[in-house]
């Protein structure tokens, strides 16, 4: 009876498996080969990434002029990119911490594959900050160091610091989160493994994990903690990152709604991600059984959830600008101005995508399906994307005297960049995806006995 | 030398190892050890493992964080090269502590998180380059197994094990 789960719960595990059928369908992906669809998806990825770098190579080479920048808009996509590719971590952060915490035996399925896509996502945000400092060499010195230019430390009252701090806290705890939780996964894969190469490999990485029953109560216990750690960490990253902004007098950047706002959009888009990312893998992986229709609809509930509150959030920021009555006012990103001045068509992206496209998730047939939801968070995506541009780069446009106004057109290297960090982030996930136990096997096997397809029947039909 | 074999029992369910802790302990055996593949709740209990004490180290590494930052905010932004940085002169510590809210967070969260770690890994044994202790490598897959010293007692303590349901028993010699 320890294992009870009320009946009226849909089962997380499909079919009927045990203990050793669980290991054993988390090993195939990394004891199996490649297939096709797998070596496409690599190359195609791997490219943008080396077209990425040749970029970034020929913006430090040549300098920041070869950016689509003006002395009006000192950044655009950089900040856009590095706010976007933060917000995406941030879904990994709140499956795996915040639904630790609630008890949500659904996220372990999905956990494990949500904190890389934070992890690597992250990786992705820090280069944007380090490459619009024009001389990266020079990155070291938002660290407070002991120096020779006559002790001058960093400004620990700028939010640009706060950020420093905030983001390689929230990287470098997040990978310890994980890394813990994967101990036990890389034990079991280097306790079956046959190839010698495979086995020295896998030793490594699982730190000699061995399973006794104080490791494990002292498992659970860093785990809970670390997720009560992490929660407010989560919160904090993007509060600080919206505070980049808010900090500053730009009308339509100074808003005091920006920090729970910019939590909400973050959570929005990192669900989304995971969706995107999930819907691929689960079929690539041949994990159906753990990722089930049930994983789906939970998420795009709580993509419905975090979108409303970033739908309420420009309906007050378009509420405000318009009750000001202010004429500067009149071209923030939400605005009468914006929504029929020359960026009129990014205005419009974000409504179509971030607000409208989402609300056919209130349709439970949608909800439920994989291709649908799958298409929807690739326009959360992109909506979400539209959203960072517009608050930079439409707020920006537009300064207080006309002689500041000016039109931001990414060149070709703003482009590649941004594409390259898309390509990187595909290498890093598509490796994962076949070296790592992607789904958090120890942890499902808690819940067979409660969340089971075949347990839960015999369970019913016991009850009959 | 009898002190120096254990007898290792295998089992191949979370709730039938739990009950055959329960049933040895009462039988006043002494178990050295349950290697798992997860996590069972209630065996720690079961086998009378004291509560970890790694939340109250992170609470200590969390306290040592925040007092990091209070000094490091003190010291480069007041006492070492005070400014006057947007009309906000570094005269004292208390008036500018607002803005320093988010380090003291972010630091006492780093400290907290990091070192709780690393401390559970020390006391657990486990880094890079360490060997696995696991007797099987079933253990990480799906059987559980309970090692318990052997004191001249093998046939009782067989008896004792078969009747809890162990799959499988070894009188192994301890290195």
């Amino acid at each position: 009876m320890s294992h009870y789960e009320a009946p009226i719960r849909e089962p997380l595990i499909l079919g009927h498996k045990s203990y050793h059928d669980i290991t054993e369908d988390i090993a195939r992906p990394i004891e199996g080969k490649a297939n096709k669809n797998w070596y496409i998806a690599f190359y195609i990825s791997l490219a943008a990434m080396l077209w990425g770098f040749g970029c970034i190579f020929y913006t430090v080479g040549t300098g920041i002029g070869v950016w689509g920048l003006s002395k009006n808009i000192g950044w655009a996509w950089d900040i856009t990119n590095f706010v976007w590719w933060v917000g995406i971590g941030h879904a990994g952060t709140l499956i795996s911490a915040v639904l630790l915490l609630f008890r949500q035996k659904w996220r372990m399925a999905i956990n494990r594959s949500a904190e890389a896509m934070t992890i690597f996502a992250v990786f992705q945000a820090g280069l944007f900050p380090i490459i619009h400092m024009g001389r990266p060499w020079n990155a070291y010195w938002v660290l407070p160091l002991p120096n020779q230019f006559g002790s001058l430390w960093v400004n620990f009252n700028s939010p640009l610091l706060w950020d420093v701090f905030a983001i390689s806290t929230y990287l470098s705890v997040s990978l310890v989160f994980w890394w813990t939780g994967l101990l036990p996964d890389f034990a079991m894969i280097r306790d079956r493994a046959v190839k010698p190469f495979q086995k020295k490999i896998y030793s490594l990485l699982s730190f000699g994990w061995s399973g006794r029953a104080k490791d494990w109560q002292r498992f659970e216990e860093v785990s809970l903690v670390l997720a009560g750690l992490a929660t407010p960490l989560v919160l904090s990253v993007h509060t600080i990152v919206s505070m980049d902004f808010a900090t500053s007098i730009n009308p339509g950047w100074h808003s005091t709604i920006f920090p729970p706002y910019f939590v909400a959009g973050a959570i929005f888009s990192g669900f989304a991600m995971v969706q995107t990312l999930l819907g691929i893998m689960r079929k690539v992986t041949n994990l159906e059984a753990y990722i089930t229709r049930l994983h789906v609809e939970y998420m795009n509930i709580v993509i419905i959830l975090t979108g409303g509150i970033v739908a309420v959030a420009y309906a007050t920021e378009f509420f405000i600008a318009w009750y000001t009555g202010s004429q500067y006012e009149d071209y923030t990103y939400l605005s009468i101005g914006s929504a029929t001045g020359p960026y009129a068509w990014a205005f419009w992206s974000l409504i179509l995508f971030n607000i409208i496209t989402p609300q056919l998730l209130w349709i439970k047939k949608f909800r439920r399906s994989f291709i649908i939801s799958f298409l929807i968070s690739i326009a959360i995506n992109i909506g979400m994307w539209f959203e960072r541009f517009d608050i930079i780069a439409i707020v920006l446009s537009k300064g207080h005297l006309p002689s500041t106004w000016w039109r931001f057109e990414p060149t070709f290297v703003d482009v590649g960049i941004f594409i390259g960090t898309i390509g990187f982030f595909f290498v890093l996930f598509l490796l994962y995806a076949r070296t790592f136990p992607v789904i958090a096997q120890a942890e499902v096997k808690t819940i067979l006995k409660s969340s089971g397809e075949s347990y839960k029947k015999l369970r019913d039909d016991n009850h009959e | 030398m009898s002190s120096s074999k254990v007898i290792h029992a295998f089992y191949n369910d979370d709730e039938v190892v739990l009950d055959a802790v329960k049933k040895v302990k009462a039988a006043n055996h002494h178990i050295e050890e349950v290697f798992c593949p997860f996590p069972v709740h209630g065996l720690d209990k079961a086998m009378g493992l004291a509560p970890t004490r790694l939340a109250i180290t992170a609470f200590i590494y969390g306290v040592i964080g925040l007092g990091m930052a209070i000094w490091l905010t003190y010291y480069t932004m007041i006492a070492d090269w005070p400014q006057d940085i947007g009309g906000k002169p570094s005269f004292s510590w208390a008036e500018n502590m607002p803005a320093f809210v988010p380090i003291m967070f972010e630091l006492t969260v780093f400290f907290a998180a990091h070192l709780m770690v690393i401390t559970f890994y020390m006391r657990s044994r486990i880094w890079p380059f360490k060997k696995a202790e696991n007797p099987d490598p079933r253990t990480t897959d799906d059987h559980f197994l309970m090692e318990i010293e052997l004191l001249d007692n093998e046939e009782e303590l067989t008896a004792l094990l078969n009747e809890t349901g162990a799959v499988e028993i070894n009188v192994v010699d301890k290195h």
